[in-house]
């Protein structure tokens, strides 16, 4: 196996980050002494190999060390909204396998819950693609209603919740059915949808409205509105459920929300010396399974911003590609990749330090990232 | 009892019902805070050099009817309600009485879309109890010399339109301009914005030529001949130049200078490559929805005057999201105070200028078909706002308000 370490990192030399990154390529080196014992760890979700079989020298390798424990690689899925395709990323090697061709103008993604499909919202064909995961062919396609952007899943699996940016709903699909079951009306252009831990609660943000909605899920009525910055863009539940933070595109904000409350409780301002207000855009949010540590993404800025998620403090801007939009930690949550679309290519950030490590290149206006177990 | 009779029965006795079952539901939710936003305006242009340019009658008016619909899905949240009461002058209608009428229906948030005299006359008759939103005139001077405290311009200034023009073609290398001006005074006055921001920006104007309107219809079933002679023979005989930049708000000549110049130059300002605040084939950042409701709602494309008037709009239904009053001194100080930043699909918020209460916005470059570059350009930079490189700025300002 340790061949197959060296020859695989090796083949995929670190690239040269953005020209404001040239520390980076040292950095690269110590993140592959870090993975390595994790490749050569004992954990059952390895076997990536059936995923990607494509990789013939990978397959001959896992059948020579049949056995053998395999690495804990996961799977990235880039939606690249220009290029109609998703880049499918080996997050051993940090880079890219194959690339999907999907339909037109691939934005949200996110996989099942049984890692079995990637589900791709191609809005310009009004409808959600199914990819099967292991064989990485278009499979099926869930009735999304007109232009799906984002949507998200409930913690079981079962529903699937769309924002309909066009007539101001929230669509609501059973998955396993493949069939619309519902239907919520909501603010104007209905963008960021989060789901509370416990699955009770959906909240959905409206762009023009500038506010969350919080939607209970049995009843799948309106049982609070919360006001926040101009155009809110997406909602994230700390994993306790004991917060929720929704990003202010236009406002530059993100307000940090008591779900129980329905209040807003802290808001989260940005500023990066040099950099005019208004470039401060945030999108993305990540939070990691501990509460402590927030991740968000800041658009035009080029920059995530780190933040204490307990005092709501940023603790740290790190520089990325142009108009960084939307993130997703490995299951492991010891990297976060992050979508640049302006310069088609995807951040790695090494998360305990805190560091970007690499760039991988990916397709035309990368927009989002999933990341799978296998 | 005739049958009159026994209809008016049935209706009094349906009248009563339907007023005992609303009062029903109103005991269950208290009813909604209504507000009525005024829009007042003169009859739009009804010609155009392009059949494509010709205003619709609904012109303006069907932007602030959308921005009224967009607050009310927000004011079922809220419990707001929003109506919109157009108002049309006719030729010689002074509009003080109609301000005067609106203020008798309760309005005190007036949308209007109106020549600059009009305007000054419509603030200095609403007075202090009125906010004058004006979504139509560009005058330089009613943000300047002229400019009062219960106005808030919401569409850009021909300076604002020239300079966002100007940083474009300076940064393409098109520095040498051939001028070309109407003889009406609104075309004079865009040349005159059009030449501040050459030297602002560092065109040179290497010659000034003015087009005179000796009158006569636009549309005529055989002009084009004498146009395709026209034009070149217009344009012959200039100093060597990069670009022709036309100021012609009258829409005279400037939509018939494209391929027709004697020299095979690309043709900007009021017609080829023409500074806006919208345009129908405008898809950044989230526009689509935008351009998508207003097809769907009104089954035309949006113009610019029906952006300036949704923004209107908006910024009315952002202002009582936050502050729940539509007193004239609220809004304003709202919309003065940093807790305002609007969005309106043009990639940034949008802000007031609190000099003189200009909104701050780029510029989109559209040449008919596409939007080929957003001002400001991002060479251009400012210590406060790069939007305020587009206009005249706080340093350069006449305006004291009061």
């Amino acid at each position: 196996m340790t061949v197959t370490v060296t020859s695989s990192n090796s083949s995929c030399p670190a690239k040269a980050g953005h020209p404001v990154n040239t520390d980076l390529a040292g950095l690269h080196d110590r993140s592959v002494v870090t993975g390595s014992p994790a490749f050569a760890g004992d954990d059952e979700r390895g076997g990536y190999w059936r995923a990607l079989p494509f990789i013939c020298f990978i397959i001959a390798i896992a059948f020579a060390f049949a056995g053998a424990p395999a690495a804990r690689a996961y799977t990235a899925y880039v939606s690249n909204e220009k290029g109609n395709t998703v880049t499918v990323i080996d997050t051993e090697k940090f880079a890219p396998v194959k690339t999907i061709k999907v339909g037109q103008r691939p934005r949200g993604i996110d996989i099942t819950q049984d890692g079995k499909f990637v589900l791709v919202a191609v809005g310009d064909d009004d409808t959600i693609q199914m990819i099967d995961a292991a064989t990485g062919e278009i499979t099926g396609t869930l009735p999304s209603g007109p232009d799906p952007e984002f949507f998200a899943q409930d913690p079981a699996g079962k529903y699937l919740y769309v924002a309909n940016e066009n007539d101001n709903t929230v669509t609501i699909i059973d998955i396993e059915k493949r069939a619309q079951v519902g239907d919520v009306q909501v603010g104007v252009e209905p963008e960021g949808i989060g789901i509370s831990p416990d699955g009770k609660t959906l909240v959905n943000t409206s762009e023009t409205t500038n506010m969350a909605h919080f939607i209970d899920t049995q009843t799948r009525r309106i049982v609070a509105n919360v006001l926040v910055d101009a155009r809110p863009r997406f909602a994230a539940f700390k994993s306790d459920g004991s917060e929720l933070w929704v990003s202010a595109e236009v406002g530059g904000t993100v307000s940090v929300i008591d779900p129980a409350k329905h209040a807003v409780t802290a808001k989260i301002s940005f500023a990066v010396p040099g950099l005019r207000a208004e470039a401060i855009q945030p999108v993305g949010i990540n939070i990691t399974k501990d509460g402590k540590t927030g991740f968000v993404a800041l658009g035009p800025a080029n920059r995530i911003a780190v933040i204490d998620a307990v005092t709501h403090q940023v603790e740290k801007y790190l520089l990325v590609g142009q108009r960084v939009w939307h993130m997703a930690f490995t299951p492991d949550e010891k990297y976060l990749l992050a979508t640049n679309g302006l310069t088609n290519d995807v951040s790695v950030i090494d998360v305990p330090a805190r560091k970007v490590i690499k760039t991988i290149q990916v397709g035309d206006l990368p927009w989002g990232v999933v990341i799978g177990n296998r | 009892m005739t049958s009159r009779a026994r209809i008016a029965v049935a209706l009094c006795l349906s009248a009563v019902l339907l007023t005992a079952g609303l009062a029903r539901v109103q005991a269950q939710a208290p009813p909604p805070a209504e507000f009525t936003i005024g829009y007042l305006h003169r009859p739009p242009a009804k010609s155009a050099i392009s059949l494509l340019e010709v205003p619709a009658p609904n012109d303006g008016v069907a932007g602030a009817e959308l921005a009224v619909a967009d607050n009310n899905t927000t004011g079922r949240f809220l419990g707001q309600h929003f109506t919109l009461a157009p108002v049309e002058l006719k030729d010689g209608d002074d509009p003080a009485a109609a301000v005067a009428a609106l203020a008798q229906r309760g309005v005190t948030l007036l949308l209007a879309d109106l020549p600059a005299d009009d305007l000054i006359k419509t603030a200095d008759a609403g007075a202090t109890r009125m906010l004058v939103f004006n979504v139509g005139a560009t005058d330089d001077r009613l943000r300047e010399e002229d400019c009062r405290r219960a106005v808030v311009h919401v569409g850009p200034t021909r300076s604002m339109l020239a300079d966002a023009l100007a940083q474009y073609l300076v940064w393409k290398r098109w520095s040498r301009w051939l001028l070309v001006t109407g003889s009406h005074p609104n075309d004079k006055l865009f040349a005159d914005a059009l030449r501040r921001a050459g030297g602002r920006f560092g065109a040179k104007i290497v010659q000034e030529r003015t087009f005179e309107d000796t009158g006569g219809a636009r549309r005529t079933d055989s002009g084009i001949v004498q146009v395709q002679r026209q034009m070149p023979v217009f344009t012959q005989s200039a100093p060597s130049y990069d670009v022709l930049v036309a100021a012609d708000e009258s829409d005279v000549f400037a939509a018939y200078l494209p391929y027709r110049t004697w020299d095979a130059r690309p043709v900007a300002g009021s017609a080829g490559l023409v500074p806006t605040s919208w345009d129908a084939s405008f898809d950044q950042w989230g526009a689509v929805q935008l351009q998508n409701r207003f097809i769907k709602a009104f089954s035309r494309r949006m113009s610019a005057l029906d952006m300036q008037a949704w923004t209107a709009g908006r910024m009315i239904g952002e202002a009582l999201a936050h502050i729940h009053a539509a007193d004239a001194k609220s809004v304003l100080d709202f919309l003065n105070s940093p807790a305002f930043a609007l969005a309106a699909f043009k990639g940034q918020k949008l802000t007031l200028r609190d000099w003189n209460q200009q909104l701050r916005q780029p510029i989109l470059l559209a040449d008919g078909r596409t939007v080929v570059s957003v001002s400001p350009q991002e060479e251009f930079l400012h210590q406060v706002s790069e939007l305020d490189t587009l206009g005249v700025d706080r340093p350069e300002t006449k305006c004291r308000l009061k």
